[in-house]
């Protein structure tokens, strides 16, 4: 048996993750300065291209190094680690640069987002409310995870910190827009989720064959703005409407 | 006329795999690839070409296969019945398929992914640096009847090579490192965790595997609190009935499970080849044995083509004895 010591409280920590990964956490709870720190942090180790790390990766609150463990020990790792997080106060850290901003259309509720009812019930405000919120609500890709190019976006108002669902839902189709936790996440393939699926786009995030595969980038902002069934539909047949009737400019 | 293998009968999984993509965490996709590694570089040994080359991974069972050309092929990973033209071929060898010939390959006898080599390696197209399909993503399909699976131009090197492969297809003990959360649950959990025997259980594929057990579940203290964070091929997630599950390589990307360890590279093809209901345990190491580990994993792949021996006839499949040339085979002496 080894080391069971208690879990470490004391943030940045790092921890290991397989044989070949180290995992830099900034904190346990999603905030938006530790968004930011996780981010910022991994734009620095990609510029230092430290010999032996392989890949790196920013999620919610924290930066995975891949690395080889033959020709840069965790030791050495983690002392350089330590060294980089001692340089800069990285909770202070900006948002990343070359942001955009997105505004997808998105069908809310009826059948393009069966859950919507069940998902306003718990903030306490009327499905078409809430439709409204999310219409308005201006989020930020926090992190690309699960699935390919899948982003995860927020913080939404406090009233959508909803718990995910008990059971999962078998199957949410792609472009799905799902809720939970003050986060919402835009489906990039089919898929089962835990959480409740209220809206529909015509948006794929994953396009395996372009020359950008992966639309989203973490920093992005993007909009939901509410659209009928019928002008999605139009959306979903006119070629040259794009991705999804998306649009995209470049934030300052 | 191009190179091409044709799948005239098929199992449900027999995908294209390789070595996987990697570099793509950051966009959320897992690097995927071969579930046995060591599989593919046995088949590459065998066929004296490069580990890079693409594969067809085989999941329970293979399927009827045809050449367009003369062909070089090896089979490797876990055993599965295989005939050319009918007449049993020997497994971990690499053999020649000729135009018109029938290579059939059924059910696993232990196991669960075999792997048909070719040589020149399956030529279907690069997406994102890689031939792997990777279901969970949308990237490719599994094969299907009537499909002509490509094949790239071969060397033309040796057949008749037989591998004494490594038995790893009837489950065993992994080693498993610490990982981020494994502090998360009680020594006493650790404890039981090492002492409990696993069987694979039904619900398994390329994504992960749950472990069936008798007792009660593995807890960890805050087990739903915890942001999705990487997860990586090994990992042993708990999940939310205190099952634990084995991620494999098309795992997603991140994940908010709490993981008790992870199983170190050198033992993840045992544990991927293990069927339903085969015995799995798990032991705790450091990782100086670990790394020890990894490294003599790596020296047995790197030795594996010193390893080839000539395939001895098996005269209880030579029904075309006559058709050998026993002399002309015969050494010199000074060769």
């Amino acid at each position: 048996m080894s080391d069971t010591a208690a879990p470490p409280t004391v943030f940045p920590r790092l921890a290991p993750i397989g044989m070949t990964g180290m995992l830099v956490t900034f904190s346990g709870i999603l905030t938006e300065s530790a968004n930011r720190a996780a981010l910022a942090f991994r734009a620095a180790l990609v510029r230092e291209s430290w010999p032996g790390v392989e890949e790196t990766s920013a999620t919610l609150t924290s930066v995975f190094v891949r690395f080889d463990p033959l020709h840069l020990s965790h030791a050495a790792l983690g002392a350089r680690l330590r060294d980089l997080l001692a340089s800069a106060d990285w909770l202070a850290a900006p948002l990343p640069g070359g942001r955009r901003r997105w505004r997808i259309p998105t069908v809310y509720g009826g059948e393009a987002g069966p859950q919507l009812a069940e998902a306003a019930g718990h903030t306490g405000m009327t499905p078409q409310d809430a439709a409204a919120d999310l219409s308005a609500a201006r989020v930020q890709v926090l992190t690309i995870g699960h699935g390919p190019g899948q982003p995860y976006l927020g913080v939404l108002p406090p009233a959508w910190n909803l718990p995910r669902q008990s059971a999962l839902t078998a199957r949410v189709p792609e472009g799905a827009l799902v809720v939970a936790i003050r986060q919402l996440v835009l489906f990039s393939a089919p898929g089962p989720t835990g959480w409740r699926h209220v809206g529909q786009t015509a948006f794929r995030c994953f396009s395996p064959d372009a020359d950008d595969p992966f639309a989203l980038r973490p920093g992005d902002e993007a909009t939901f703005h509410a659209v009928t069934p019928e002008t999605m539909a139009a959306i979903r047949r006119d070629p040259a409407a794009g991705n999804g009737g998306a649009t995209c400019e470049a934030l300052p | 006329m191009t190179r091409a293998l044709k799948v005239i009968s098929c199992g449900p999984s027999v995908t294209v795999q390789d070595r996987g993509r990697p570099g793509h965490l950051a966009h959320g996709l897992s690097r995927g690839g071969a579930a046995d590694r060591l599989a593919l570089a046995e088949g590459a040994a065998l066929l004296g070409q490069s580990g890079d080359l693409a594969a067809l991974e085989m999941a329970g069972f293979g399927g009827e296969f045809a050449p367009t050309a003369p062909m070089r092929i090896a089979l490797t990973g876990a055993p599965m019945d295989a005939t050319i033209d009918g007449r049993s071929v020997v497994w971990n060898a690499s053999h020649m398929l000729a135009p018109g010939q029938r290579l059939r390959i059924g059910a696993a006898r232990r196991g669960v992914y075999g792997y048909l080599h070719v040589g020149g390696g399956i030529d279907t197209p690069l997406r994102l640096g890689a031939r792997a399909v990777h279901l969970a993503s949308g990237l490719g399909r599994a094969m299907a009847p009537g499909d002509a699976v490509p094949v790239g131009p071969d060397a033309q090197g040796q057949t008749g090579q037989v591998l004494a492969a490594q038995d790893r297809f009837s489950g065993g003990a992994a080693r498993i490192l610490t990982s981020a959360q494994t502090a998360l649950f009680t020594p006493e959990t650790l404890a039981r965790f090492e002492a409990t025997a696993f069987s694979r259980d039904q619900r398994a594929n390329r994504q992960g595997m749950r472990l069936a057990f008798d007792g009660a579940p593995f807890a960890a203290q805050g087990q739903l609190n915890i942001l999705s964070e990487i997860i990586v091929p090994g990992d042993i997630q708990m999940t939310g009935d205190g099952a634990p599950f084995v991620l494999l390589p098309e795992c997603q990307a991140t994940g908010g499970y709490p993981r008790i360890g992870s199983v170190i590279p050198a033992d993840l093809p045992m544990v991927a080849q293990a069927r339903p209901g085969a015995p799995l345990r798990f032991r705790f190491v450091d990782l100086p044995e670990a790394l020890a580990a990894h490294r003599a994993a790596i020296a047995e792949k790197a030795g594996l083509r010193t390893k080839l021996r000539p395939l001895i006839r098996d005269p209880r499949y030579m029904n075309d004895l006559l058709s050998y040339q026993l002399i002309g085979g015969a050494i010199t002496g000074w060769e």
